[in-house]
């Protein structure tokens, strides 16, 4: 009986990695201390469709973050893409939609979300245009298309809100399905399939094989450029996703909405276990980093702390799990270099590469 | 450089205000904000780092100096230091955790922005200060020149900061050993630390610096708008770096000089006020920005290319 449960535990740890591993542990840990003192509303019903409904829009725009960091990227454009995506989406479904609901009125929606994800992925293309044929380097690049779209928006719509959807739009942003909030739904029905595919198709090997050594990658016959093109657009259309929900639940588009998520979804990614010098990185582990920073911001406003309390605990998460990594890394090293201890030659050797592989990292 | 000198050109044709001691006068003022947080930004690329944080720097700098002195504690001088102190021991932060959390800059000061910033933003709730002590508001002023009609031409905080900060870092970074090692560091740290260059120590010194010249812009920057806004600030870290990067300076570490940085400035500063001057809708002025820069990275890589090619070719 416990050798069988102890099975399924290695098991376990195998299936999940030991970043997600450790993810798991600090939000256990946290849910036990807001639980102790936030009191038992914390995990009431209407706290976790609450969290439900906030989770989707921070938790697809880190994972469009996320597919151009494991290439070794950073896309900077992708909230200015989201609200050009969603303000096509909003002048479409506002001019020309016929008023009674039919055929018409339904395909009307599917074309304007499609022409919203057409802009998007225009937006996409000339990021990877520019990343992949051009070289110019990723954050240069998005920083570029970021004021560029960012400038279109605005130009635009002269700062205004574009508002006043049918009703299926208003459902995706406020209604539920089985109490479970339909965007909540449609980032799982978009999360999984990106997960499945950055870890288990051959495009998701070769976009890590990209970050983590671009010129190898190409000498094995791989068509970089192409891969990189992929990873841009895809990002891009993952943003534009994210702009009918934003749409959706602020029931308005508008030029500038979510600015101040832009360098938190990398903080989620990063914290997720993705390496921001890209090849390695898991949907999952992004998914329970997302669940960690929800939590933390929802029990600091049952706690009646200031929303920027939050941010600041964000921050510090990040440098902490950092920190314990750094100090665990430091520790083991010591441990190893130690005379007293009774290692091997070549172990270590290897604790001293470990050092100076250290060193590398921290220099640069 | 070129870009520049073509845009100047047109814009003298164009526009009968625009070469204006004057105007130039009030373009060097109000853009003196960014160049003097685009010098010190560009200290960090020159170590091969990035420093995200240096706007929630500034703020935090801007609204502590500013209360105190609004108490009646500081004059000038104890401003200054309040501000310059704070922000360099911000850095301070900044360099110790980049140097031992093994994560690279950009992420490290990513998290440090928000945790200073989300501090900043907690502790005041948000309120601006309006009411600042009547000398700061007045200002510092030189007068250099009286124009016949009686014009004054006078150099004020801004200007002087923003020469006294260009000519120091020009100074350190080109006519001092630890110059040198700023660039070594950034150029290749492996081999700057096999030569035993002090790494940490140097990257005390980057980042403590950035802190320090955050601390004096913010200061810059509320005597030109005479308020304090705690979140005013925060939101133009990519704007800063975008200027840097145009003038010149590698993401990649070990390139850029004052002059670029400078430049890259003028060159953002220039179009923002040709446009307003040629009466083009400031709705669109973004994108004009947003294609500039686009235009200027891709024509920065075409030469990098283009350098490596030669270089390739003349090794074979």
């Amino acid at each position: 009986m416990s050798a069988s449960l102890e099975a399924l535990l290695t098991g376990l740890k195998r299936a999940l990695g030991p970043v997600n591993l450790r993810l798991l542990g600090l939000l256990l840990a946290l849910s036990v201390l807001f639980a102790g003192t936030a009191g038992p509303q914390m995990f009431s019903a209407a706290s976790l469709r609450s969290m439900a409904f906030q989770l989707p829009e921070l938790g697809l725009l880190s994972l469009a973050m996320m597919v151009p960091l494991l290439s070794g990227g950073l896309d900077l454009s992708i909230i200015a893409t989201a609200n050009l995506s969603a303000l096509t989406m909003a002048w479409v479904l506002t001019h020309g939609l016929p008023a009674e609901p039919g055929l018409v009125w339904a395909l009307w929606q599917m074309g304007a979300v499609l022409a919203g994800m057409l802009v998007a992925a225009c937006v996409g293309l000339l990021n990877g245009y520019l990343i992949a044929h051009l070289r110019v380097s990723p954050i240069l690049a998005t920083l570029g298309t970021m004021t560029l779209v960012k400038g279109i928006a605005v130009g635009l719509t002269h700062g205004g809100v574009v508002s006043g959807f049918p009703a299926p739009v208003l459902f995706l942003g406020h209604g539920t399905v089985a109490g479970v909030p339909v965007a909540l739904l449609l980032f799982a029905v978009v999360a999984i399939p990106v997960g499945v595919m950055l870890s288990r198709s051959p495009f998701g090997l070769t976009v890590a094989m990209v970050g983590s050594n671009e010129v190898a990658t190409r000498y094995s016959g791989v068509d970089t450029p192409w891969v990189l093109m992929r990873v841009y657009v895809l990002s891009a259309c993952l943003a534009a996703i994210t702009g009918l929900v934003m749409m959706a639940r602020f029931d308005s588009a508008n030029a500038a909405y979510g600015e101040s998520y832009l360098l938190v979804t990398i903080l989620a990614a990063v914290l997720g276990g993705v390496n921001p010098t890209g090849g390695f990185g898991r949907v999952s582990g992004l998914v329970i980093a997302l669940v960690i920073l929800q939590l933390i911001s929802t029990a600091a406003s049952m706690l009646d702390l200031s929303q920027f309390l939050t941010l600041s605990i964000w921050g510090a998460t990040l440098i902490a799990v950092a920190g314990t990594a750094a100090l665990r890394a430091w520790w083991t090293q010591r441990r190893l270099m130690s005379p007293s201890s009774h290692v091997v030659n070549g172990l270590q050797t290897s604790g001293v590469a470990v050092v100076r592989a250290g060193t590398i990292d921290r220099t640069g | 450089m070129a870009v520049l000198l073509a845009i100047g050109s047109v814009l003298w044709v164009a526009t009968p205000g625009f070469a204006s001691a004057q105007n130039l006068m009030d373009m060097l003022t109000s853009s003196a904000f960014t160049a003097i947080l685009a010098t010190g930004l560009l200290v960090v690329l020159v170590a091969g780092g990035v420093d995200i944080s240096f706007a929630a720097t500034a703020s935090i700098t801007q609204y502590v100096a500013l209360s105190l002195a609004n108490q009646g504690h500081l004059g000038w001088v104890g401003l200054l230091l309040v501000a310059v102190v704070l922000g360099a021991l911000l850095g301070l932060v900044n360099a110790l955790l980049v140097t031992t959390l093994g994560l690279s800059s950009i992420i490290v000061t990513i998290a440090t922005q928000s945790l200073y910033y989300g501090l900043l933003m907690a502790a005041t709730n948000g309120q601006d200060i309006f009411a600042l002590p009547g000398w700061f508001n007045d200002g510092l002023h030189w007068v250099v020149h009286v124009d016949a009609r009686g014009g004054e031409q006078a150099l004020n905080l801004q200007i002087v900061a923003l020469a006294l900060v260009c000519g120091f870092t020009g100074w350190l970074l080109t006519r001092t050993s630890i110059g040198r090692q700023i660039f070594a560091i950034g150029g290749n740290p492996e081999a700057a630390r096999r030569v035993g260059f002090p790494v940490f120590r140097l990257n005390l010194l980057v980042y403590g610096f950035m802190g320090a010249v955050a601390g004096l812009a913010s200061l810059v920057h509320a005597q030109l708008v005479q308020s304090v806004s705690p979140s005013a600030l925060v939101g133009r870290e990519l704007d800063v770096l975008a200027a840097v990067v145009l003038g010149g300076a590698s993401l990649n570490g070990g390139i850029g000089s004052v002059p670029g940085t400078l430049l890259g400035v003028a060159l953002l500063a220039v179009l923002q006020n040709g446009l307003t001057l040629l009466g083009v809708s400031s709705y669109w002025s973004q994108l004009c920005t947003g294609g500039v820069i686009l235009a200027a990275v891709v024509m920065m890589a075409h030469q990098g290319r283009r350098h490596l090619v030669r270089a390739d070719a003349s090794a074979a």
